[in-house]
């Protein structure tokens, strides 16, 4: 059975916020106990779904999940704001797409990086996107 | 107004990035790097990263801007110093820095600098 052992909301509104979510996710991924190189990963994929919903998303929050499940233990991250939303969710994953001055390689980026992925995007009604890694690359 | 500091070392220029920058603070480096290369006539820039425990597209965009910034005016960059957990992060990233070149360390990066510097200046 998986459970949550800890559970906290941060705000992102400014690239200061970035800064602070990427400091926050690296104390949470050290706890659970993530392999240095696991911890990079995680914090970079986070800091560039970060940079989305503050650049992209005109602000809000990410939601940071401690995940227990037997021996192992993930981090589960999820961003949601209120902006626009994705017109079209598998453009926007392609690496190189970017509607702004970006390399395009956030959202394939973050996929890549973390073992669970999940968007939820409408036009006008804001984006959602989650992430998971599990420590030691473990893959299920 | 907070800034990363820019060392010259005869014909080079010396930048340690020692903070998780946030973005004005990335682009005032771009700005000054510019500005310095100008002034001083820098030959190279060597960009040391070893501070850095992340490096995400935004950071690589700044990295790239800078190279391409140096080269237009006749100098080369050298990125030294990355962390084997951010060099084993980019390439999941997809981050490839095409025309940057790396180095292990400021004094390796400094004689890769100097040898071209040798050999007339000219990249190949
Ligand atoms: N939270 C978001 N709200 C609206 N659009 C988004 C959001 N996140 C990403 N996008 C769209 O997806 C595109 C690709 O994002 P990404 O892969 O991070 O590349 P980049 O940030 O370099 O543009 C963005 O240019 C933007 O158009
Ligand atoms: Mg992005």
């Amino acid at each position: 059975m998986m459970t949550v052992s800890r559970r906290e909301t941060r705000a992102l509104r400014s690239s200061d916020d970035v800064v602070r979510v990427r400091q926050a996710v690296r104390q949470w991924a050290m706890a659970q106990g993530f392999s240095l190189v696991d911890q990079t990963k995680m914090v970079t994929a986070a800091s560039e779904l970060a940079r989305n919903t503050v650049d992209y998303g005109g602000g809000g929050n990410v939601l940071l999940e401690a995940l227990n499940e037997g021996s192992r233990r993930g981090l589960k991250l999820t961003f949601s704001d209120q902006g626009p939303g994705i017109a079209d969710i598998e453009l926007a994953l392609r690496d190189g797409y970017t509607s702004g001055s970006g390399l395009g390689l956030g959202l394939g980026g973050a996929r890549r990086l973390t073992n669970e992925f999940a968007i939820d995007s409408t036009p006008g009604g804001g984006t959602r996107v989650t992430i998971t890694r599990w420590q030691c690359g473990d893959r299920r | 107004m907070e800034r990363i500091p820019i060392l010259q070392m005869g014909p080079f220029l010396l930048v340690s990035i020692q903070v998780d920058m946030h973005d004005q603070l990335a682009m005032t480096l771009q700005d000054d790097l510019t500005e310095q290369i100008v002034k001083a006539r820098a030959k190279g820039v060597v960009i040391d990263i070893s501070s850095l425990e992340v490096v995400d597209s935004f950071i690589g965009r700044i990295l790239g801007n800078m190279a391409a910034m140096a080269r237009v005016l006749d100098a080369e960059t050298v990125v030294v110093g990355m962390q084997p957990a951010v060099a084993i992060t980019l390439v999941e990233l997809g981050l490839s820095l095409p025309g940057i070149r790396t180095a292990l360390n400021i004094e390796k990066g400094m004689a890769l600098l100097r040898h071209k510097l040798d050999a007339g200046g000219h990249r190949c």
